[in-house]
Protein backbone atom coordinates (compact mmCIF):
# COMPACT_ATOMS: atom_id res chain seq x y z
CA UNK A 1 0.00 0.00 0.00
CA UNK A 2 2.76 2.40 0.95
CA UNK A 3 4.48 1.78 -2.02
CA UNK A 4 1.30 2.72 -4.24
CA UNK A 5 1.13 6.19 -2.13
CA UNK A 6 4.37 7.23 -3.19
CA UNK A 7 4.33 6.02 -6.83
CA UNK A 8 1.80 8.45 -7.08
CA UNK A 9 3.97 11.22 -5.68
CA UNK A 10 7.10 10.05 -8.19
CA UNK A 11 4.66 10.48 -10.49
CA UNK A 12 3.32 13.49 -9.99
CA UNK A 13 6.91 15.13 -9.42
CA UNK A 14 8.02 13.42 -13.01
CA UNK A 15 4.81 15.29 -14.59
CA UNK A 16 6.25 18.79 -12.70
CA UNK A 17 9.61 17.94 -13.77
CA UNK A 18 8.60 17.12 -17.43
CA UNK A 19 6.78 20.58 -17.48
CA UNK A 20 9.92 22.59 -16.23
CA UNK A 21 11.66 20.87 -18.91
CA UNK A 22 8.77 21.93 -21.52
CA UNK A 23 8.86 25.34 -20.09
CA UNK A 24 12.97 25.47 -20.32
CA UNK A 25 13.05 26.43 -24.00
CA UNK A 26 16.17 28.45 -25.50
CA UNK A 27 15.78 31.64 -26.63
CA UNK A 28 15.99 30.78 -30.35
CA UNK A 29 13.16 28.44 -29.45
CA UNK A 30 11.24 31.49 -28.24
CA UNK A 31 11.97 34.04 -30.98
CA UNK A 32 10.57 31.28 -33.03
CA UNK A 33 7.30 31.07 -30.81
CA UNK A 34 6.87 34.78 -30.77
CA UNK A 35 6.70 34.91 -34.85
CA UNK A 36 4.77 31.41 -35.20
CA UNK A 37 2.26 31.81 -38.14
CA UNK A 38 -0.83 30.66 -35.68
CA UNK A 39 0.08 32.82 -32.59
CA UNK A 40 -2.85 34.92 -31.72
CA UNK A 41 -2.21 38.85 -32.82
CA UNK A 42 -4.23 42.00 -31.76
CA UNK A 43 -7.70 40.89 -34.53
CA UNK A 44 -7.59 37.53 -32.00
CA UNK A 45 -7.60 39.99 -28.64
CA UNK A 46 -9.86 42.16 -30.32
CA UNK A 47 -12.44 39.20 -31.37
CA UNK A 48 -11.93 37.52 -27.49
CA UNK A 49 -11.80 40.07 -25.00
CA UNK A 50 -12.80 43.39 -26.09
CA UNK A 51 -15.94 44.36 -27.12
CA UNK A 52 -17.67 47.78 -29.07
CA UNK A 53 -14.62 48.54 -30.84
CA UNK A 54 -14.62 52.07 -31.97
CA UNK A 55 -12.08 52.45 -34.37
CA UNK A 56 -10.72 55.86 -35.35
CA UNK A 57 -8.38 56.29 -38.14
CA UNK A 58 -5.86 58.66 -39.50
CA UNK A 59 -2.80 60.84 -37.98
CA UNK A 60 -4.40 64.42 -39.05
CA UNK A 61 -1.33 65.52 -40.73
CA UNK A 62 -0.41 62.34 -43.87
CA UNK A 63 -2.74 59.16 -43.57
CA UNK A 64 -4.17 56.31 -41.88
CA UNK A 65 -1.72 53.81 -41.15
CA UNK A 66 -3.18 50.24 -40.85
CA UNK A 67 0.10 48.85 -39.22
CA UNK A 68 -1.24 50.40 -36.62
CA UNK A 69 -5.00 50.19 -34.92
CA UNK A 70 -6.89 52.34 -31.97
CA UNK A 71 -9.92 53.10 -30.86
CA UNK A 72 -12.36 53.29 -27.47
CA UNK A 73 -12.93 49.38 -26.58
CA UNK A 74 -14.39 47.86 -23.51
CA UNK A 75 -13.06 45.11 -21.33
CA UNK A 76 -15.35 43.03 -19.79
CA UNK A 77 -17.40 46.05 -19.60
CA UNK A 78 -14.09 48.56 -18.47
CA UNK A 79 -14.45 51.36 -20.91
CA UNK A 80 -10.31 51.50 -22.26
CA UNK A 81 -8.44 53.13 -25.43
CA UNK A 82 -7.02 50.25 -26.83
CA UNK A 83 -4.05 50.75 -29.11
CA UNK A 84 -1.56 48.13 -31.32
CA UNK A 85 0.21 46.69 -33.95
CA UNK A 86 -2.00 45.20 -36.19
CA UNK A 87 0.17 42.55 -37.85
CA UNK A 88 -1.80 40.00 -40.13
CA UNK A 89 -2.06 35.74 -40.26
CA UNK A 90 -2.38 35.99 -44.52
CA UNK A 91 0.16 36.83 -46.76
CA UNK A 92 -2.30 39.48 -48.15
CA UNK A 93 -3.20 40.61 -44.67
CA UNK A 94 0.41 41.07 -43.88
CA UNK A 95 0.64 43.13 -47.22
CA UNK A 96 -2.26 45.35 -46.51
CA UNK A 97 -0.94 45.89 -43.12
CA UNK A 98 2.22 46.36 -43.82
CA UNK A 99 3.48 43.43 -41.16
CA UNK A 100 2.78 45.21 -38.15
CA UNK A 101 5.32 47.61 -39.23
CA UNK A 102 4.07 51.12 -37.91
CA UNK A 103 5.10 54.62 -39.99
CA UNK A 104 5.14 58.01 -38.48
CA UNK A 105 1.54 58.60 -39.44
CA UNK A 106 1.18 55.38 -37.18
CA UNK A 107 2.81 56.22 -34.54
CA UNK A 108 1.23 60.07 -34.66
CA UNK A 109 -1.96 58.66 -34.96
CA UNK A 110 -1.16 56.65 -31.85
CA UNK A 111 -0.41 59.64 -30.38
CA UNK A 112 -3.22 61.37 -30.98
CA UNK A 113 -5.40 58.74 -29.36
CA UNK A 114 -3.75 58.84 -26.35
CA UNK A 115 -4.07 62.92 -26.24
CA UNK A 116 -8.28 61.86 -26.74
CA UNK A 117 -8.13 58.83 -23.95
CA UNK A 118 -6.57 61.70 -21.83
CA UNK A 119 -9.72 64.51 -23.00
CA UNK A 120 -11.91 61.36 -21.80
CA UNK A 121 -10.10 60.17 -18.84
CA UNK A 122 -10.12 56.20 -20.04
CA UNK A 123 -6.88 54.19 -19.42
CA UNK A 124 -5.03 53.06 -22.30
CA UNK A 125 -4.17 49.25 -23.40
CA UNK A 126 -1.37 49.47 -25.94
CA UNK A 127 -0.87 46.09 -27.53
CA UNK A 128 2.62 45.52 -28.68
CA UNK A 129 3.69 43.19 -31.81
CA UNK A 130 5.95 44.29 -34.76
CA UNK A 131 9.47 43.35 -35.99
CA UNK A 132 9.99 47.07 -35.79
CA UNK A 133 9.36 50.65 -37.34
CA UNK A 134 9.27 50.34 -40.86
CA UNK A 135 12.46 51.10 -42.53
CA UNK A 136 11.14 52.96 -45.24
CA UNK A 137 12.13 55.74 -47.55
CA UNK A 138 9.28 57.65 -47.11
CA UNK A 139 8.85 57.12 -43.48
CA UNK A 140 12.52 58.46 -43.07
CA UNK A 141 11.21 61.62 -44.99
CA UNK A 142 8.24 62.10 -42.68
CA UNK A 143 10.50 61.53 -39.71
CA UNK A 144 10.38 58.66 -38.14
CA UNK A 145 12.93 59.17 -35.86
CA UNK A 146 10.91 62.53 -34.66
CA UNK A 147 7.48 60.48 -34.17
CA UNK A 148 8.73 57.80 -32.80
CA UNK A 149 10.83 59.96 -29.84
CA UNK A 150 7.62 62.48 -29.39
CA UNK A 151 5.74 59.80 -28.63
CA UNK A 152 8.15 58.63 -25.73
CA UNK A 153 8.40 62.26 -24.64
CA UNK A 154 4.65 62.43 -24.54
CA UNK A 155 3.62 59.38 -23.24
CA UNK A 156 6.11 60.29 -20.15
CA UNK A 157 3.31 62.31 -18.89
CA UNK A 158 0.05 61.12 -20.12
CA UNK A 159 -2.63 61.39 -17.62
CA UNK A 160 -4.28 58.52 -17.69
CA UNK A 161 -2.58 55.07 -16.72
CA UNK A 162 -1.03 53.36 -19.68
CA UNK A 163 -0.55 49.50 -19.65
CA UNK A 164 0.96 47.68 -22.49
CA UNK A 165 1.27 44.25 -23.53
CA UNK A 166 3.93 42.76 -25.57
CA UNK A 167 2.04 39.75 -27.11
CA UNK A 168 4.44 38.62 -30.19
CA UNK A 169 7.38 40.73 -31.25
CA UNK A 170 8.84 43.49 -29.19
CA UNK A 171 10.92 44.90 -32.24
CA UNK A 172 13.03 47.95 -30.57
CA UNK A 173 12.42 51.31 -30.77
CA UNK A 174 9.41 50.59 -33.08
CA UNK A 175 7.95 48.92 -30.28
CA UNK A 176 8.76 51.23 -27.64
CA UNK A 177 6.76 53.70 -29.61
CA UNK A 178 4.01 52.87 -28.21
CA UNK A 179 5.64 51.16 -24.75
CA UNK A 180 5.87 53.79 -22.19
CA UNK A 181 3.90 53.10 -19.58
CA UNK A 182 2.85 52.30 -15.77
CA UNK A 183 3.17 48.78 -16.00
CA UNK A 184 4.48 46.45 -19.07
CA UNK A 185 3.43 42.96 -19.26
CA UNK A 186 4.86 40.55 -21.40
CA UNK A 187 3.62 36.64 -22.95
CA UNK A 188 5.78 34.15 -21.18
CA UNK A 189 6.89 33.55 -25.50
CA UNK A 190 7.29 36.72 -26.60
CA UNK A 191 10.23 38.47 -27.11
CA UNK A 192 11.39 42.25 -26.70
CA UNK A 193 15.20 43.41 -27.88
CA UNK A 194 16.74 46.46 -28.82
CA UNK A 195 17.44 44.74 -32.04
CA UNK A 196 16.39 41.65 -33.83
CA UNK A 197 18.81 38.63 -33.01
CA UNK A 198 19.30 38.56 -36.91
CA UNK A 199 20.43 41.84 -37.29
CA UNK A 200 22.40 41.69 -34.14
CA UNK A 201 24.58 38.91 -35.14
CA UNK A 202 24.90 40.10 -38.69
CA UNK A 203 26.74 43.12 -36.85
CA UNK A 204 28.61 41.46 -34.21
CA UNK A 205 28.59 38.47 -35.60
CA UNK A 206 29.13 39.47 -38.79
CA UNK A 207 26.60 36.92 -40.44
CA UNK A 208 23.07 36.58 -39.03
CA UNK A 209 23.47 32.77 -39.60
CA UNK A 210 24.84 33.18 -35.89
CA UNK A 211 20.97 34.66 -34.59
CA UNK A 212 20.72 31.90 -31.84
CA UNK A 213 23.96 33.23 -30.10
CA UNK A 214 22.77 36.95 -30.45
CA UNK A 215 19.31 35.98 -28.89
CA UNK A 216 20.88 33.96 -26.17
CA UNK A 217 22.88 37.23 -25.44
CA UNK A 218 20.59 40.09 -26.14
CA UNK A 219 18.15 38.75 -22.49
CA UNK A 220 14.93 39.29 -25.03
CA UNK A 221 12.67 36.71 -22.88
CA UNK A 222 10.14 38.00 -20.68
CA UNK A 223 12.01 35.75 -17.84
CA UNK A 224 15.20 37.89 -18.12
CA UNK A 225 13.27 41.14 -18.98
CA UNK A 226 11.34 40.77 -16.10
CA UNK A 227 14.75 40.45 -13.91
CA UNK A 228 16.48 43.14 -15.43
CA UNK A 229 13.51 45.64 -14.47
CA UNK A 230 12.40 46.12 -18.34
CA UNK A 231 8.73 44.80 -17.60
CA UNK A 232 6.39 44.47 -14.43
CA UNK A 233 4.82 41.24 -15.35
CA UNK A 234 4.90 37.70 -17.06
CA UNK A 235 1.64 36.55 -18.66
CA UNK A 236 2.10 32.89 -18.90
CA UNK A 237 0.73 31.00 -22.13
CA UNK A 238 -0.36 27.75 -22.18
CA UNK A 239 1.10 24.12 -23.28
CA UNK A 240 2.78 24.52 -26.36
CA UNK A 241 2.27 28.81 -26.46
CA UNK A 242 -0.24 30.95 -27.17
CA UNK A 243 -1.25 29.29 -30.28
CA UNK A 244 -2.33 26.35 -29.14
CA UNK A 245 -5.11 28.04 -27.09
CA UNK A 246 -6.45 31.18 -28.01
CA UNK A 247 -9.23 31.10 -25.19
CA UNK A 248 -7.11 30.62 -22.62
CA UNK A 249 -4.27 32.90 -23.34
CA UNK A 250 -7.45 35.58 -24.01
CA UNK A 251 -8.31 35.13 -20.76
CA UNK A 252 -5.61 35.00 -18.88
CA UNK A 253 -4.50 38.75 -20.92
CA UNK A 254 -7.92 39.48 -20.05
CA UNK A 255 -7.54 39.16 -16.30
CA UNK A 256 -3.91 40.64 -16.30
CA UNK A 257 -5.31 44.03 -17.90
CA UNK A 258 -8.11 44.38 -15.60
CA UNK A 259 -6.02 43.39 -12.15
CA UNK A 260 -3.58 45.66 -13.36
CA UNK A 261 -5.99 48.71 -14.54
CA UNK A 262 -7.54 48.15 -11.00
CA UNK A 263 -4.31 48.93 -9.11
CA UNK A 264 -4.06 51.89 -10.97
CA UNK A 265 -7.12 53.45 -10.41
CA UNK A 266 -6.66 54.76 -6.89
CA UNK A 267 -3.25 56.48 -8.22
CA UNK A 268 -3.89 60.80 -8.26
CA UNK A 269 -2.56 62.29 -11.90
CA UNK A 270 0.10 63.65 -9.75
CA UNK A 271 1.20 60.41 -8.02
CA UNK A 272 0.73 58.35 -11.88
CA UNK A 273 3.29 60.37 -13.52
CA UNK A 274 5.77 60.50 -10.69
CA UNK A 275 5.56 57.08 -10.69
CA UNK A 276 5.73 56.91 -13.82
CA UNK A 277 8.99 59.13 -14.06
CA UNK A 278 10.38 56.98 -10.75
CA UNK A 279 10.30 53.79 -13.05
CA UNK A 280 11.83 54.94 -16.06
CA UNK A 281 14.38 56.83 -13.98
CA UNK A 282 15.09 53.27 -12.37
CA UNK A 283 15.88 51.51 -15.29
CA UNK A 284 19.44 50.46 -16.24
CA UNK A 285 22.53 49.14 -14.67
CA UNK A 286 25.77 51.32 -14.25
CA UNK A 287 28.60 51.43 -12.49
CA UNK A 288 28.82 54.79 -10.15
CA UNK A 289 32.51 54.23 -8.64
CA UNK A 290 34.87 55.22 -11.31
CA UNK B 1 69.21 44.42 -31.74
CA UNK B 2 69.01 46.02 -35.66
CA UNK B 3 72.04 47.80 -37.07
CA UNK B 4 69.96 49.64 -38.99
CA UNK B 5 66.36 51.54 -38.45
CA UNK B 6 63.87 50.77 -40.87
CA UNK B 7 63.43 54.00 -43.03
CA UNK B 8 60.08 53.53 -45.06
CA UNK B 9 57.86 52.68 -41.86
CA UNK B 10 59.48 55.64 -40.30
CA UNK B 11 58.64 58.15 -43.30
CA UNK B 12 55.51 56.26 -43.41
CA UNK B 13 55.00 57.39 -39.63
CA UNK B 14 55.67 60.37 -40.12
CA UNK B 15 53.81 60.91 -43.18
CA UNK B 16 50.86 59.82 -41.27
CA UNK B 17 50.85 62.22 -38.80
CA UNK B 18 51.71 65.41 -40.70
CA UNK B 19 48.51 64.72 -42.97
CA UNK B 20 45.45 64.28 -42.32
CA UNK B 21 42.87 62.57 -45.33
CA UNK B 22 39.23 64.26 -45.64
CA UNK B 23 37.09 61.52 -45.37
CA UNK B 24 34.99 63.30 -47.63
CA UNK B 25 36.83 64.88 -50.77
CA UNK B 26 39.88 62.65 -50.03
CA UNK B 27 42.03 65.86 -49.98
CA UNK B 28 45.26 65.82 -47.50
CA UNK B 29 45.18 68.46 -45.42
CA UNK B 30 48.21 69.09 -43.45
CA UNK B 31 47.67 67.86 -39.86
CA UNK B 32 48.22 71.85 -38.28
CA UNK B 33 45.84 73.37 -40.85
CA UNK B 34 43.40 70.70 -40.25
CA UNK B 35 43.65 70.55 -36.13
CA UNK B 36 43.45 74.88 -36.23
CA UNK B 37 40.45 74.49 -38.41
CA UNK B 38 38.75 72.71 -35.75
CA UNK B 39 38.98 69.15 -37.24
CA UNK B 40 36.48 70.81 -40.44
CA UNK B 41 38.00 70.40 -43.65
CA UNK B 42 39.01 73.83 -45.47
CA UNK B 43 38.28 72.43 -48.79
CA UNK B 44 34.89 71.02 -48.53
CA UNK B 45 33.89 72.19 -45.38
CA UNK B 46 33.57 68.47 -44.39
CA UNK B 47 33.12 68.55 -40.43
CA UNK B 48 35.07 65.47 -38.89
CA UNK B 49 34.43 64.17 -35.95
CA UNK B 50 35.71 66.14 -32.48
CA UNK B 51 35.81 64.41 -28.60
CA UNK B 52 33.69 65.71 -26.43
CA UNK B 53 36.05 67.28 -24.38
CA UNK B 54 37.64 69.56 -27.50
CA UNK B 55 33.84 70.19 -28.08
CA UNK B 56 33.27 71.60 -24.93
CA UNK B 57 36.79 73.71 -24.72
CA UNK B 58 35.16 75.27 -27.81
CA UNK B 59 31.85 76.01 -26.16
CA UNK B 60 32.50 77.08 -23.38
CA UNK B 61 34.39 80.41 -21.52
CA UNK B 62 37.76 79.57 -20.28
CA UNK B 63 37.65 77.90 -17.08
CA UNK B 64 33.66 78.31 -16.42
CA UNK B 65 32.75 74.63 -17.03
CA UNK B 66 32.45 72.01 -14.21
CA UNK B 67 32.21 68.62 -15.20
CA UNK B 68 29.01 66.42 -13.08
CA UNK B 69 28.27 62.71 -12.99
CA UNK B 70 31.49 61.66 -13.81
CA UNK B 71 31.79 58.85 -11.59
CA UNK B 72 29.36 56.86 -13.68
CA UNK B 73 30.50 54.02 -16.02
CA UNK B 74 29.33 50.79 -17.67
CA UNK B 75 28.84 47.43 -16.59
CA UNK B 76 28.28 44.49 -18.08
CA UNK B 77 25.14 43.09 -16.25
CA UNK B 78 24.40 40.75 -19.21
CA UNK B 79 27.20 39.40 -19.29
CA UNK B 80 27.59 40.11 -23.38
CA UNK B 81 29.36 37.93 -24.77
CA UNK B 82 30.11 38.17 -29.21
CA UNK B 83 32.76 36.47 -31.39
CA UNK B 84 35.17 39.49 -30.41
CA UNK B 85 34.86 38.70 -26.94
CA UNK B 86 33.30 40.69 -23.89
CA UNK B 87 31.40 43.62 -23.20
CA UNK B 88 33.65 44.26 -20.26
CA UNK B 89 36.75 43.96 -22.25
CA UNK B 90 35.17 46.33 -24.74
CA UNK B 91 34.42 48.90 -22.57
CA UNK B 92 37.35 48.82 -20.59
CA UNK B 93 39.56 48.94 -23.63
CA UNK B 94 37.49 52.33 -24.27
CA UNK B 95 37.66 53.76 -21.40
CA UNK B 96 42.14 53.54 -21.14
CA UNK B 97 41.88 54.57 -24.80
CA UNK B 98 39.82 57.82 -24.56
CA UNK B 99 40.31 59.30 -20.83
CA UNK B 100 36.21 59.26 -20.47
CA UNK B 101 33.92 56.66 -18.94
CA UNK B 102 30.82 56.67 -20.86
CA UNK B 103 29.91 58.18 -24.31
CA UNK B 104 29.04 61.11 -22.72
CA UNK B 105 30.38 63.75 -20.79
CA UNK B 106 28.20 66.01 -18.71
CA UNK B 107 28.52 69.33 -16.83
CA UNK B 108 27.44 73.26 -16.63
CA UNK B 109 29.15 76.78 -17.83
CA UNK B 110 29.18 79.46 -19.44
CA UNK B 111 28.95 79.93 -23.19
CA UNK B 112 29.42 83.86 -23.68
CA UNK B 113 28.51 84.37 -20.21
CA UNK B 114 25.46 82.41 -20.72
CA UNK B 115 25.00 79.35 -18.39
CA UNK B 116 23.84 76.38 -19.66
CA UNK B 117 23.47 72.73 -18.73
CA UNK B 118 25.42 70.33 -21.12
CA UNK B 119 25.51 67.15 -22.10
CA UNK B 120 28.09 66.41 -25.09
CA UNK B 121 28.37 62.87 -26.74
CA UNK B 122 31.85 61.57 -28.05
CA UNK B 123 31.80 58.99 -30.54
CA UNK B 124 34.87 57.48 -29.85
CA UNK B 125 33.45 55.48 -26.99
CA UNK B 126 32.10 52.56 -28.08
CA UNK B 127 30.50 54.68 -31.20
CA UNK B 128 28.71 56.95 -29.00
CA UNK B 129 26.51 54.30 -28.11
CA UNK B 130 23.72 54.65 -25.80
CA UNK B 131 23.83 52.31 -22.66
CA UNK B 132 22.57 52.81 -19.26
CA UNK B 133 25.40 54.92 -17.71
CA UNK B 134 24.67 56.97 -20.76
CA UNK B 135 20.80 57.57 -20.12
CA UNK B 136 21.72 57.81 -16.90
CA UNK B 137 23.94 60.79 -17.52
CA UNK B 138 21.84 62.35 -19.70
CA UNK B 139 18.96 62.22 -17.52
CA UNK B 140 20.51 63.49 -14.83
CA UNK B 141 22.42 66.40 -16.30
CA UNK B 142 18.56 67.11 -16.96
CA UNK B 143 17.09 66.92 -14.01
CA UNK B 144 20.27 69.21 -12.81
CA UNK B 145 18.73 71.47 -15.59
CA UNK B 146 15.16 71.31 -14.28
CA UNK B 147 16.55 71.84 -10.50
CA UNK B 148 18.86 75.10 -11.18
CA UNK B 149 16.12 76.37 -14.19
CA UNK B 150 19.40 76.36 -16.71
CA UNK B 151 18.59 75.67 -20.55
CA UNK B 152 19.93 72.52 -21.55
CA UNK B 153 21.56 71.55 -24.20
CA UNK B 154 22.47 68.14 -25.62
CA UNK B 155 25.47 67.51 -28.31
CA UNK B 156 24.68 63.82 -30.12
CA UNK B 157 27.08 61.84 -31.86
CA UNK B 158 25.87 58.25 -31.67
CA UNK B 159 25.49 54.47 -34.03
CA UNK B 160 22.47 54.64 -31.88
CA UNK B 161 21.67 52.05 -28.70
CA UNK B 162 23.92 49.58 -27.62
CA UNK B 163 23.24 45.98 -28.09
CA UNK B 164 26.00 45.02 -25.61
CA UNK B 165 22.99 46.16 -22.86
CA UNK B 166 20.10 44.18 -24.69
CA UNK B 167 16.69 45.70 -23.94
CA UNK B 168 18.40 48.09 -20.93
CA UNK B 169 19.56 50.21 -23.63
CA UNK B 170 16.34 50.73 -25.35
CA UNK B 171 14.97 51.91 -22.84
CA UNK B 172 17.34 54.36 -22.37
CA UNK B 173 15.30 56.30 -24.92
CA UNK B 174 12.44 56.14 -22.64
CA UNK B 175 14.22 57.16 -19.65
CA UNK B 176 16.13 60.30 -21.42
CA UNK B 177 12.51 61.29 -23.08
CA UNK B 178 11.19 61.23 -19.56
CA UNK B 179 13.87 63.70 -18.45
CA UNK B 180 13.14 66.10 -21.56
CA UNK B 181 9.34 65.73 -20.75
CA UNK B 182 9.68 67.26 -17.11
CA UNK B 183 11.41 70.06 -18.83
CA UNK B 184 8.97 70.43 -20.85
CA UNK B 185 6.41 70.66 -18.66
CA UNK B 186 8.40 73.28 -16.74
CA UNK B 187 9.10 75.28 -20.08
CA UNK B 188 12.76 75.01 -19.60
CA UNK B 189 14.23 74.99 -22.97
CA UNK B 190 16.27 72.13 -24.42
CA UNK B 191 18.46 72.19 -27.63
CA UNK B 192 19.81 69.23 -29.58
CA UNK B 193 22.42 69.51 -31.52
CA UNK B 194 22.73 66.90 -34.02
CA UNK B 195 26.32 66.05 -35.28
CA UNK B 196 27.44 63.64 -37.61
CA UNK B 197 26.18 60.71 -37.03
CA UNK B 198 22.91 60.82 -35.01
CA UNK B 199 21.11 57.60 -35.82
CA UNK B 200 19.06 54.60 -34.42
CA UNK B 201 17.75 54.96 -31.00
CA UNK B 202 19.52 58.21 -30.26
CA UNK B 203 17.76 60.00 -33.49
CA UNK B 204 14.83 58.77 -32.27
CA UNK B 205 14.70 59.62 -28.71
CA UNK B 206 16.19 63.37 -26.92
CA UNK B 207 18.07 64.25 -29.88
CA UNK B 208 15.09 64.70 -32.75
CA UNK B 209 12.72 66.10 -29.08
CA UNK B 210 14.83 69.60 -28.88
CA UNK B 211 13.09 72.48 -28.64
CA UNK B 212 15.46 73.92 -31.34
CA UNK B 213 17.11 70.70 -33.12
CA UNK B 214 20.13 72.31 -34.65
CA UNK B 215 23.25 70.40 -36.96
CA UNK B 216 26.43 70.87 -38.28
CA UNK B 217 26.36 70.51 -42.13
CA UNK B 218 26.92 67.29 -43.97
CA UNK B 219 25.64 64.87 -40.69
CA UNK B 220 24.35 61.63 -41.23
CA UNK B 221 20.99 61.81 -39.33
CA UNK B 222 18.93 59.03 -39.26
CA UNK B 223 16.65 56.39 -37.68
CA UNK B 224 17.03 52.99 -40.00
CA UNK B 225 20.63 52.67 -41.84
CA UNK B 226 20.87 53.31 -45.66
CA UNK B 227 21.33 49.34 -46.18
CA UNK B 228 18.40 48.50 -44.73
CA UNK B 229 16.86 50.90 -46.25
CA UNK B 230 17.58 49.73 -49.52
CA UNK B 231 17.27 46.24 -49.12
CA UNK B 232 13.54 46.99 -47.94
CA UNK B 233 12.75 49.12 -51.09
CA UNK B 234 14.99 47.25 -53.60
CA UNK B 235 16.50 50.43 -54.87
CA UNK B 236 19.62 52.87 -54.48
CA UNK B 237 18.53 56.11 -52.40
CA UNK B 238 19.76 59.64 -53.35
CA UNK B 239 23.03 60.68 -51.96
CA UNK B 240 21.90 63.67 -50.08
CA UNK B 241 19.10 61.07 -47.93
CA UNK B 242 19.55 61.26 -44.41
CA UNK B 243 21.51 64.35 -43.87
CA UNK B 244 21.40 67.78 -42.12
CA UNK B 245 20.25 69.37 -44.95
CA UNK B 246 17.90 66.74 -46.05
CA UNK B 247 16.45 67.02 -42.66
CA UNK B 248 16.38 71.12 -43.11
CA UNK B 249 14.35 70.71 -46.28
CA UNK B 250 12.20 68.11 -44.65
CA UNK B 251 11.43 70.65 -41.81
CA UNK B 252 13.46 68.61 -38.71
CA UNK B 253 15.82 70.79 -38.18
CA UNK B 254 15.88 74.36 -37.43
CA UNK B 255 19.16 75.27 -38.64
CA UNK B 256 22.73 74.00 -39.72
CA UNK B 257 25.48 75.94 -38.24
CA UNK B 258 29.04 75.59 -39.29
CA UNK B 259 31.19 73.91 -36.17
CA UNK B 260 33.24 77.27 -35.75
CA UNK B 261 29.93 79.49 -35.29
CA UNK B 262 28.38 77.54 -33.36
CA UNK B 263 29.11 79.36 -29.93
CA UNK B 264 28.18 82.23 -30.95
CA UNK B 265 24.90 81.04 -32.22
CA UNK B 266 24.35 78.56 -28.98
CA UNK B 267 24.77 81.43 -26.84
CA UNK B 268 23.05 84.30 -29.31
CA UNK B 269 20.05 81.76 -28.57
CA UNK B 270 20.55 81.29 -25.03
CA UNK B 271 20.42 85.52 -24.48
CA UNK B 272 16.62 85.17 -25.10
CA UNK B 273 15.89 83.14 -22.25
CA UNK B 274 14.60 85.47 -20.08
CA UNK B 275 13.99 83.83 -16.50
Amino acid sequence: MGLEVDNTAVMELEEKKAEVIKEDLSPWEIVKKSRHPNRPILQDYLEQIFSNFIEFHGDRYYSDDKAMIGGFAEIEGKKVMLIGHNKGKSTNENIDRNFGMAKPEGYRKALRLMKLAERFNVPIVTIIDTPGAFPGLEAEERGQAEAIAKNLTEMASIEVPIICVVIGEGGSGGALGIGVGDKILMLSNAIYSVISPEGCASILWRDAKFAPDAAEALNLTANALLKHGVIDEIINEPGEGAHSNYEEIADSVKKSILNNIKDLKGLQTDELIQKRFEKYSGIGKFSTNS
Amino acid sequence: MAWYTDTTTERKKAKKSLWVKCKKCHSHIYENEWINNLNVCPNCNYHGSITSWERINLIFDKDTFVELFSNISPIDSLKFNDLKGSYKDKYENNIKKTGISEAVTTGHGKINGNQAVIAVMDFRFLGGSLGSGTGEKILQAANYAYDKDLPYIVFSASGGARMQEGALSLMQMAKTCAGVARLNKKNIPYISVLTNPTTGGVSASYAMMGDLNISEPGALIAFAGRRVIEQTIGEKLPDDFQTSEYLLEHGFVDSIVNRKDMKNYLSNVLSYYNR
